[in-house]
């Protein structure tokens, strides 16, 4: 199976890097998932370390803690680091800052060594190429929006003047021209977390870091800033690493999601093939979600292959489309309910999560199911059975792309 | 809220008293005799004697006395040597607070409690020790005459450094408390941004504590204004030299009451000045 086009991680806007990048994010995928069994041993990339801007293995040891994560990257790429709370994410984000001293393993980035403890070897975190949009931004309360954007490049020791103009070209790209002068208190959530992200990229970082960029923001806000939040990531040749519990966040911003639990990876991969092939109870829970791009025209969703969805918000333009493998609903013979989302596919493979089984089905609108184990039992579900499957427009969730 | 804390550390009486006034009051009118009666007392023990410096003030005959040139040449020194000294505990108060707060070494506890000796120390214990010092004959005083040919006590510079000596652990404590109180992780993001410590120092953290600063500048510099052991005893009392306001108060006590008085009187003006100073610019903001 060819992936999915329509799949939130191709950016199509991306075009250069996407296409580089799409195979060695593939080779790389495959290659964290390998390193899940090695994650104990040392474990260096044998397939893509020759194109890998990105080469850690982040050990950092602590009184009732221990992270241990190897997390390898292509130039474009973006990874978010999914877990729950208290799984080490902000570690590994403070670690790969320089905020927290590796107690083993090694950062590499570009090439350059960062950080080998075995080499005594620290790179303080102001001579890092990293740039680092934080939870709840830490904008510099005294200075104005652009000032702050400025900071940066002024102590990478360019003059005041032209580390100004240079942010005011930043702010002016967020759509923040206007907010120049403001003071971060004045700022919205969204403004905010819009000047941190200038604040972030006006360091020209080779590692874009992001610690849960949009827990700060209420619902309503989090839409429109999440999707410009990923056209800035699409547009951003380096490495960028971002950190969330929310698994919609993880699946529409990044490329490749890392799942960790305490302190270690429990699995890698696309959003798709962990959504259709979760390793844990706890990943089923968490990233059980179908998530669609296509083209919205009113209560239509058209994804770029020919599926329609049908939904219930009125849009208009690029979209995304999701739902929850619980709301799709499998039937032998083609359902005679009100559903206008029908499709015919495949069953390509079964697993048991819980109390559930998570089915994989291909076809025409690749998705995940969730079915009771009496339901799989009655339709007598096994890798390479037809079935009818249906989504209520009711239980389809679209928004802006 | 960093100003805040950063005052509310000092143990002097600069407690605002608007945030919690409406409760106490509330609560004072359940209060027991028993308790309410030496509490009046109190209050009245503090008070009465400056209502009493107000009622006893040479009103007619203050005009004259303020414009004499004693009066003023001490006021003029006063005020001199307290912003200086004030100046000093800045220049190296602000640094030791930052590594009290933003340090950790051994012995970190032991340093700072001995920053703040000489806020219990008695200031003429000061005065002594620092003469044993810095004096013609102390340890680092005879390599300075020698060497330099600067002598300390009995100046001027011996005065701002007796008040110094004072003053600064007020100014530390302050700084030190805001700069608890301040994020730290301000500092981290200024680093992401390629700042070096002490540039994060200069660029977020000390404007970010600026109020707490002042605070402490403030109280240091009020509490230099009133020194009086540790500079009688460092810097001696010569006219125009080293007599500054209190020392001029206590000496006119014996010979022109009246004159005392009236010195009295500015020096109380001063210090109200500086709490409602204190209390509109910096107690009071959030």
């Amino acid at each position: 199976m060819t992936p999915r086009a329509e799949h939130a991680p191709e950016h199509p806007e991306a075009q250069g890097p996407a296409d580089a990048e799409g195979p060695a994010g593939r080779t790389g995928t495959t290659g964290t998932t390998g390193t899940t069994d090695t994650a104990t041993g040392p474990a260096d990339g044998t397939a893509g370390t020759a194109e890998a801007a990105l080469d850690a293995r982040l050990l950092v040891e602590r009184a009732g803690f221990r992270l241990d994560l190897t997390l390898t990257a292509a130039p474009g790429e973006v990874i978010a680091l999914l877990g729950p709370n208290g799984a080490g994410k902000s570690t590994a984000l403070r670690a790969l800052a320089g905020l927290l001293p590796l107690t083993g393993g090694r950062l590499r980035l570009d090439g350059r060594t960062l950080e080998d403890p075995r080499q005594h070897l620290h790179t303080p975190a102001e001579n890092r190429p990293v740039g680092v949009v934080f939870q709840d931004y830490l904008l510099f309360p005294h200075l104005s929006a652009l000032d702050n954007v400025a900071f940066g490049p002024r102590c990478q020791g360019r003059p005041k003047k032209e580390a100004r103009a240079e942010a005011a070209g930043w702010l002016e790209r967020m759509g923040l021209a206007d907010h120049a002068g403001a003071r971060p208190g004045s700022l919205s959530g969204g403004q905010a977390q819009r000047v941190a992200l200038a604040r972030a990229l006006a360091v020209r970082p080779r590692l874009l870091l992001l610690d849960e960029p949009l827990a700060a923001l209420d619902a309503r806000t989090r839409l429109d800033v999440r999707s410009q939040l990923r056209r800035h990531l699409a547009e951003f040749e380096a490495v960028a690493v971002l950190v969330t519990h929310d698994p919609l966040d993880a699946m529409v911003l990044a490329d490749r999601l890392v799942v960790i639990e305490d302190g270690r990876q429990v699995q890698a991969g696309t959003p798709t093939e962990i959504a259709r092939h979760p390793r844990t109870d706890y990943i089923a829970r968490l990233v059980g979600l179908n998530l669609y791009q296509g083209t919205a025209d009113g209560r239509r969703v058209t994804l770029a292959d020919g599926p329609v969805l049908a939904t219930t918000e009125e849009l208009t333009g690029p979209a995304f489309v999701a739902f929850p493998p619980s709301a799709v609903t499998l039937h032998l013979a083609r359902p005679e309910s009100s559903a206008r989302n029908v499709w015919q596919l495949r069953v390509a493979g079964l697993d048991l999560h819980g109390d559930q089984v998570r089915v994989d089905l291909t076809g025409e609108l690749p998705l995940a199911a969730d079915l009771t184990p009496a339901a799989a039992a009655e339709l007598d579900l096994a890798p390479g059975s037809a079935v009818w499957a249906s989504v209520k427009a009711a239980q389809t969730h679209a928004y802006p792309a | 809220m960093s100003t805040r804390t950063g005052a509310r550390s000092v143990p002097a009486g600069a407690d605002g008293p608007s945030p919690g006034r409406p409760r106490r009051r509330r609560a004072a009118a359940r209060l027991p005799v028993t308790l309410l009666l030496p509490a009046l007392l109190g209050l009245a023990f503090l008070v009465l004697p400056l209502v009493g410096l107000l009622v006893r003030a040479p009103w007619s005959a203050l005009p004259e006395q303020l414009t004499s040139p004693e009066v003023w040449e001490a006021l003029r020194l006063s005020l001199f040597c307290a912003t200086a000294a004030t100046a000093v505990s800045l220049v190296l108060g602000v640094p030791l607070a930052w590594l009290l707060a933003r340090t950790d070494f051994p012995g970190r506890r032991l340093v700072r409690a001995l920053v703040t000796l000489p806020l219990v120390l008695p200031p003429v214990v000061g005065g002594v020790a620092l003469l044993l010092v810095l004096g013609r004959r102390g340890i680092v005083g005879r390599w300075l005459d020698s060497a330099f040919g600067i002598t300390l006590p009995f100046h001027t510079s011996g005065v701002v450094l007796a008040e110094a000596f004072v003053a600064m652990p007020f100014l530390v404590i302050s700084v030190e408390g805001a700069l608890r109180a301040a994020d730290p992780r301000y500092e981290e993001a200024a680093a992401t941004l390629g700042a070096s410590r002490l540039t994060a120092f200069r660029r977020v953290t000390l404007p970010l504590i600026a109020p707490g600063i002042g605070a402490g500048a403030v109280l240091a510099w009020a509490r230099a204004l009133g020194e009086f052991g540790a500079t009688i005893t460092f810097a001696g009392n010569f006219p125009g030299k080293t007599q500054t306001m209190p020392l001029a108060v206590y000496l006119a006590m014996e010979r022109d009451p009246e004159a005392a008085i009236a010195l009295s009187l500015v020096l109380l003006l001063v210090s109200v000045a500086v709490l409602v100073g204190l209390r509109d610019r910096w107690m009071s903001t959030p």
